[in-house]
């Protein structure tokens, strides 16, 4: 089941509290470890340092756009104008569950398997 | 095949096929010999299929022997890594994908196969298509053929190296923010991006998806239109392609372009670009005004934003596509893990390279809880501004002409360790993107030694009058015939 309880979100606030604080534009290292963990995506301890200054030129030069005035602008999210297709609801892939699994390392009787998730 | 070109179009060497002058068993083993010859120097190709070449020349030969047979049937030819291939890996540049083997075939891979052309291999390419300059590869940099310490840009960068060095006549690429245009400009060839929604992106391994966009790198303008023809059209397959008819991309190659209005940018004349490349970018417009077009000044006043607005909406996009690499269904899976979270940690922690990370963080940063609209809205925004830039524009203009890159090739090494740096080397190209437009490249002059090139923009569906100004300025011009020292 989906865990959105209160400890959850108060976390989630306040690292984007600690993210205002600093008018969002200085990256901590906490920061990026928070993110990488939302990406589930390990930062080796070797690299952490060069992904939080790099990270941090990256969005100090994407938030010059927070000066731009745009309000009453429509959002562009697709760059052609054009309505979204629909197709029937019907079956048109036949089954190919076995040659689709060749990619995975680790399968038995058509299942993906994965370390215990369950105790 | 004396009569040939030591670096043959595809219009050439269909010719010779008809004329039985050489067969395509032929040209693929040559192909072959010169790719296996140029690794070590250009490191343009991750996967080359001896075998599966001369088995598709085989069935190209006995298709012409039976008078049968396309433009294409026969052409030795190579898809950039990012293409599924079944039967053949498609790595995408990456550790996580290093030994996957498509179940299918992409849409463009299945329609020019079916136009008989032969793939002989998979070229090398930034990782994921996340770069410019063909660095971020797991499979190690392209070499520049015009000088080795150099890039050949990015992030089609193995195509274009192949190309440029005759290896094949031709190969595919992508463009998401110029990574056709870019690399064909950087190593003296011709480099075509459709419209967004032209080409299908079936089986095309996912970067940005609304900026994603097929396209081809080639020795001439007229070979780009014969192979855009074969690749484009509608596909059920893809929910954004586009439901128009092709028209036919070779009849008007010969438009008299007399009259035709050419819009030049002044912001693509600012201080970043180099002023010998300007120089040859000036010429190049003297060249169509010479041929009766009329020059326009022309302004693009949001073209400043579209490099942070384009590093905003890229990494979000990619940041969901590439959540699908867990390490559980496909791609590479970290050995050892003892708990679901370490597995997917850990497999995509070693399976990224640090460009990808870096774009995955942005991405997920910028679509984060309360940031949504600070960042990724707010880009959404400034899209319509730069796409609203070019409308008003086209209204007055048939095409809109500048450079396709503020410099030359530059050094191997020199921009990789400031990532910003790297993404302003394609504030000429990203806006075209970011707008869905046709874009090409066309090399226009020399710069220190290096190729530099033109950038010819079109409108929505504009291919036609693309293929015509850029076929036009190659019958005047031999820009495009310059080979690299051997």
């Amino acid at each position: 089941m989906y865990d959105s309880g209160p400890t959850k979100l108060s976390a989630a606030s306040r690292f984007h509290e600690s993210l205002r604080a600093k008018n969002a534009v200085k990256l901590t290292r906490q920061n990026v470890e928070q993110i990488a963990h939302l990406a589930r995506l390990e930062i080796g301890s070797g690299e952490i340092d060069g992904v939080v200054e790099k990270l941090g030129r990256i969005v100090e030069f994407v938030d010059q756009l927070q000066a731009v005035e745009t309000s009453g602008v429509v959002p562009m999210a697709h760059p052609v104008d054009m309505s979204q297709r629909l197709r029937a609801d019907e079956v048109s892939e036949s089954d190919r569950r076995d040659l689709y699994q060749q990619n995975s390392q680790s399968v038995a009787d058509g299942l993906y398997l994965v370390p215990r998730v369950i105790e | 095949m004396s009569a040939l070109p030591s670096r043959p179009t595809i219009a050439d060497l269909s010719r010779a096929l008809r004329n039985r002058e050489v067969s395509s068993r032929e040209l693929a083993t040559a192909a072959l010999k010169r790719i296996a010859t140029a690794q070590d120097a250009l490191n343009s190709f991750i996967t080359v299929v001896p075998e599966l070449a001369l088995a598709a020349a085989d069935r190209a030969d006995a298709g012409l022997a039976r008078g049968g047979g396309g433009p294409l049937t026969g052409i030795p030819f190579a898809h950039k890594d990012i293409f599924c291939t079944a039967g053949m890996r498609t790595t995408c540049g990456s550790r996580m994908l290093a030994d996957f083997v498509s179940p299918y075939d992409a849409t463009v891979v299945e329609r020019l196969a079916a136009a008989g052309i032969v793939t002989v291999g998979k070229t090398n390419m930034d990782e994921f298509a996340m770069g410019s300059s063909n660095e971020t590869s797991w499979f190690g940099p392209v070499r520049n053929p015009w000088d080795r310490d150099r890039s050949p840009g990015g992030s089609s960068g193995g195509s274009a190296a192949a190309v440029a060095a005759g290896l094949v006549p031709a190969a595919t690429g992508t463009d998401t923010g110029g990574s056709i245009r870019q690399p064909a400009a950087l190593v003296g060839i011709t480099g075509f991006k459709p419209t967004y929604g032209r080409v299908s992106r079936y089986g095309m391994v996912a970067f940005a998806s609304s900026l994603d966009q097929a396209g081809v790198l080639t020795l001439s303008v007229e070979d780009a239109a014969l192979l855009t023809a074969s690749m484009a059209g509608f596909d059920p397959r893809d929910s954004t392609s586009a439901e128009q008819p092709v028209p036919d991309y070779v009849a008007g190659l010969d438009t008299a372009i007399r009259g035709k209005r050419i819009g030049v940018p002044r912001e693509f004349f600012d201080a970043g670009l180099e002023p010998a490349s300007a120089t040859a970018i000036r010429d190049a417009l003297g060249v169509f005004e010479r041929l009766g077009a009329t020059l326009v000044d022309i302004s693009l006043p949001s073209l400043v934003l579209s490099v942070p607005a384009y590093y905003i909406v890229a990494p979000a996009e990619c940041s969901s596509n590439l959540s699908r690499f867990d390490g559980v269904r496909f791609g590479y899976r970290h050995a050892g893990a003892t708990t679901l979270e370490e597995l997917y940690k850990k497999s995509r922690g070693e399976g990224f390279g640090a460009e990808v990370k870096r774009r995955i963080l942005t991405g997920t940063y910028v679509l984060s809880a309360g940031y949504y609209d600070a960042y990724y809205l707010k880009a959404q925004q400034v899209r319509r501004l730069i796409a609203d830039d070019f409308r008003r524009c086209f209204a007055e203009v048939d095409v809109i002409a500048g450079p396709t890159s503020p410099t030359p090739a530059f050094r191997l090494g020199e921009k990789v360790d400031d990532p910003v740096q790297m993404y302003l080397n394609d504030i000429y190209t990203i806006p075209v993107n970011l707008a869905g437009l046709p874009g090409m490249s066309v090399p226009c002059g020399m710069s220190g030694g290096l190729p530099v090139g033109l950038q010819l923009i079109g409108p929505h569906f504009g291919e036609a009058t693309l293929f015509n100004f850029g076929h036009v300025f190659q019958r005047e011009t031999d820009w495009h015939t310059r080979t690299p020292p051997a």
